[in-house]
Order: C-alpha cells, then structure tokens, then sequence
C-alpha cells in the first residue's frame, strides 16, 4: 500500500480541531451531505416508487422498476453501452500507454513540453472536440471533401453517425483522461528495475510486459476509471456522433428524466449504473493496491 | 584500418523499440491536434460547408458577436462560472487546511467523500441533484446550476490546496502563533499567502471545470439560465455551423492561455 506512513512524528502538533476549525470545516461537510450523499438516498427511493399517469412520482414500494431495468431490450442497451465503453477504453490504453511512456522516459525539458501538449486537449471541452470530429466526417465534411478531391468514387459516404464515428469520439474524447495518469505512474519507475531486467537476459518485450506493466498498473487502474465509468453514460458525445440509432444508457437514463418523465424507472436504471461505478471503483482500487505493492 | 570497415550497426531492439515509441507519440499527438487545428483554420473560411477552402474572412467571428442567444448563453456561463469559483475557493481552502492540519476520526471519511464529486459520473450527479430539488420544491434556474457546479468544482481546488499544503513548513504556523498571533490570524495572514499559488490555480481549474460542464447543467438548468455548452449541444446537434468553429476557436486560444498560465503558476509554486 502507498498510504502515507500514518502518525509518526507529526509535522507541528496536530490538536483536535476547536470550534472555530469545525465552523470552517462544517459548510463543507454540509455541501457534501446535501448534494451528494442526500441526493444518491433519494434517486435510491425513488426507484422504489411508482409513477402515476402525468409523470409524478407516488410513493408506494415496488420492484417494478427493476423488473423493468432486467428486461431483454434495455439488458442490451446496458450491454451495448459497457461495450462501447470496454472498446474506448482498451483503445486508449493501447494508444495512449506508448505517449505516456514515452513523456515519462523523456528528458526533463522535452517531458515538460510533451505534457503541456496533452494539458491543451485535457483542458479543451470535449463538446468543442466532439464538433471537431463532426466538421471532419460529416457527409458534407472535411474527410468527404479530400476523398471526392482525390477522385475517389463513390462518395460522399456516410461516416457519420455509425458505431466507428461514436468509438472515435469517445477515444478523442477520453485519450488524455488515460495518458496522464499512466505517465504519472511511469514516471515513478525506477529505471534500474528496468535495466535489471535486461541484465537478466530480458528482450524488451519480457521487460515490458514482466516489469514495466506491472509497476505502472496503478495509472492504468487510474486511467480506466476515469475512462470507463465516464464513458457508459455519456449521452452527449453517442448522441452527436451516433445520431439516435445507437442509443447508450445515458440517453436512456436523459430520456426518462426529461421526456418521457418516468423518474422512477430513471432513477432504477440510475442505482444500476452507479453500483457498476461503485464495483468497478472497487476492482480497480484493490489491483492497484495490491499491484503497487 | 579494420575500424574504418565498421558499418553502421544494425540497430538493436531497444533502439528499433525507442523509434517505435517516438514515432507513435507523434502519431498520436498528430491525432490530438489536428482536428483542433481544422476547427481554427476553418473559422475563417468563407464558405458554409467544410468541403472547400472559399477564401479568408472574420464574418464568423462578427456574427458570432451578434448572435443573441449565443452571447445571452456565454453571460450566464460566466456568471455561474465566477461565482462557482468563488463558492469553490472559499469551500475548498477552508476544508483543505482543516484536513491537513488536524487529526480527527472523521477526517477519513470525509477525505473519501470529496473524491466522490470527482470521479463519480456527471450523468448520476444531474439526475441526483434534479430529484433532489424537485422533492425540496426548489425551481430549477441559476440557483442549482451554481449548486451543481461547486459541488464538482469545490474538490479539485481542495486537493490542489491540499498538495502545496503538504509541502508547507510546519513551523510557519508555529512561528506565527509564537509570535502572539491567533490561530485565525495565523491562518488567514500566514498561510493563505503561501497557498496563493495553489488557490490560483484551484480556482482557474473550478472555472474552466464549470465554464465547460454540459451534462450536470442539462439537469438543473432552466430555459432562462442556459448556459453556453448547453448552446452549443444544440447547435451542433443540428449540424455544421462555422459560427460553433469561430467560438471554439476562441475556447482554444482560452484553453492555451489557461495551460501556459497554470505552468507558469507551478513553477511559482515549486520555488
């Protein structure tokens, strides 16, 4: 475990906090209790409760919801929506785990500039990068352009709106969610583990996959929750790029709350996905955990 | 001369690895970047469609500026943005130093609490806080988006905080109380100061966080306070417009602006 080495010998004397400390310590505790942990109790009533016929909500228990959630038609969007979300983030770990090592191997000058290089798309609002995308392989875009430009016949094609353009725009979108905590764990591997390794009579793909992956898997572990989890329920970016035909759990979930105003199906299809958070933050915890050493 | 008949060497396997590596990253920022270049370039080409290059004009740009609902969206985004910030800030520090400074049996708990706004997903966020205004009959408006966005905001400027805390000198504090100074007085004239770099670089964070945020507004937002992302979700639904390309080409000369300066602040930081 990496837990800082517990009370040892304290930095000052750490007295309990008096009055005035819990004063300025209280909004926070309150904010978190009131808008967050209030807010999961109630989604989790309500998809418990029924719904009457102009979209409110009764209050009388029932499973009916959850029945519902296990049906065959939204068990598929459910699956549909992990796997989109498995794919993006197993693409980003291929593409992404080469630039993070690399930063991290870098020299000091050429890291910090390669890093300001990802901190732009990072900071860049992925709906600014999703239209991107849009303008590039729309059927009037950039991409049908060049191709019709080349003589390439048969266009313009359709590009997007398919399976491919949402998979793109979920990897453009997540990519630098993944590279860089990947490169904070590469950055922290100690280099003669590395050349040990080769001493050893390890190729460099032994190296790698014996004691380079290993020792980076807390940032892989990192950079899937961040990717993954993220990924299932982004409605906004399936929604631009897919059109509606490959509608995810996010547009399902939105359409509930703001459409057909069943909240309390909402909310059940809600709980699902926020225990499949939960576990996955789980998994992935403990394995980095136990891989960190 | 044996030593002149010497070829070039056949290059290893970790030589041909480190080509790969190199040539890959710049593969991959190729990727990264030029559908942001495309973005910038072609804001300033006349044309409506992104097929062809007409020729150069700032029309986009002038429309831009007079599209009313476009800039009514970019007041209430700033709004909510500063004030998010400040909420953030305030939130953040105060919890940030009571975290680091004290030891208590809460203290745990409530670390693990602030990472929750964090990493959970903002699509659960939305549909919680919505339920939770509508069961305490609050109207949705500028109110709950503001609460939306402090409630993921507020965390990433604590941990900020947090970070340059850990790097702090105890014995500041201890000097200043030596000193006859209140725990107060300590805190607000002593350590504040020292964290100014972190409680800079929180709040750019917070702002540029809410500027951007789509999916929790599109729950707790109203028809009155839309805000920007949402704006701009609903024109490119629609399709290509090449005044979305002129205002994202602003929001990425922004966003470099926002990283050079966040650098710029760390480096301060580090001295």
């Amino acid at each position: 475990m990496h837990a800082p080495a517990d009370p040892a010998p304290l930095p000052g004397d750490r007295r309990h906090p008096g009055w005035i400390a819990w004063a300025l310590l209280a909004p926070m505790v309150f904010w978190l209790a009131a808008f967050v942990v209030v807010p999961a109790a109630i989604l989790l009533v309500y998809s418990f409760c029924e719904r009457d016929e102009v979209g409110g909500v009764v209050f009388r228990f029932t499973l009916e919801n959850y029945q519902r959630v296990f049906d065959p038609v939204y068990l598929r969007i459910f699956a549909r929506s992990i796997g989109y979300a498995a794919l993006t983030t197993a693409i980003c770990v291929v593409v992404g785990y080469p630039v993070a090592y690399t930063i991290a191997r870098a020299s000091e000058v050429w890291r910090h500039r390669l890093l300001l290089l990802v901190m732009v798309p990072f900071w860049t609002s992925f709906l600014i990068r999703t239209y991107a995308w849009i303008t590039i392989l729309k059927q009037e875009g950039l991409l049908n352009g060049f191709l019709q430009a080349m003589h390439a016949g048969g266009g313009p094609f359709n590009l997007l709106y398919t399976p491919a353009a949402v998979v793109i725009g979920l990897v453009y979108a997540y990519l630098p969610f993944m590279i860089l905590p990947i490169y904070g764990s590469a950055e922290k591997l100690d280099n003669s583990l590395i050349e040990a390794a080769y001493d050893l009579g390890a190729g460099p793909v032994r190296a790698f996959s014996a004691v380079i992956v290993p020792l980076t898997m807390p940032g892989i572990a990192a950079g899937t929750l961040l990717v993954f989890v993220p990924a299932i329920g982004m409605f906004a970016i399936t929604d631009l790029m897919g059109g509606a035909k490959v509608p995810m759990i996010g547009n399902v979930i939105q359409n509930q709350f703001l459409q057909a105003r069943n909240w309390p199906f909402g909310a059940a299809l809600g709980v699902v996905f926020m225990l499949m958070f939960v576990v996955t933050y789980g998994l992935l915890q403990r394995r980095g955990a136990r891989l960190a050493g | 001369m044996p030593a002149s008949l010497s070829r070039p060497s056949i290059p290893s396997g970790l030589k041909l690895l480190n080509w790969f590596l190199s040539g890959w990253t710049a593969l991959v920022f190729i990727f990264l970047y030029v559908p942001i270049l495309v973005l910038v370039v072609y804001s300033f080409n006349s044309s409506r469609l992104n097929i062809v290059w007409e020729s150069f004009t700032f029309d986009w740009y002038a429309r831009l500026l007079n599209d009313g609902p476009l800039i009514r969206a970019a007041k209430n985004s700033l709004v909510i943005a500063t004030v998010t910030t400040v909420l953030s800030v305030i939130l953040g520090t105060g919890g940030a130093w009571l975290l680091h400074r004290y030891r208590y049996r809460a203290a745990r708990g409530i670390q693990t609490l602030v990472a929750i706004p964090m990493v959970m997903p903002e699509i659960l966020m939305g549909i919680s806080l919505l339920i939770l205004f509508a069961t305490a009959g609050m109207n949705l408006g500028f109110t709950t988006v503001i609460i939306g966005h402090v409630t993921f905001c507020f965390p990433f400027v604590l941990v900020a905080v947090q970070a340059r805390l850990q790097g702090l000198d105890p014995a500041l504090e201890e000097a200043a109380l030596d000193l006859g100074a209140t725990p107060l007085q300590a805190f607000w004239r002593v350590i504040v100061p020292c964290l100014q770099p972190a409680i800079v670089a929180g709040a750019l964070m917070a702002f540029t966080l809410s500027m951007d945020e789509l999916i929790v507004t599109f729950f707790t937002r109203s028809a009155a306070a839309t805000t920007l992302p949402i704006q701009v979700y609903g024109l490119a639904r629609v399709g290509l417009n090449p005044m979305l390309n002129a205002l994202s080409a602003i929001f990425i000369v922004a966003t470099v602006a926002f990283v050079l300066f966040s650098d710029y602040l760390q480096k301060l930081g580090r001295r």
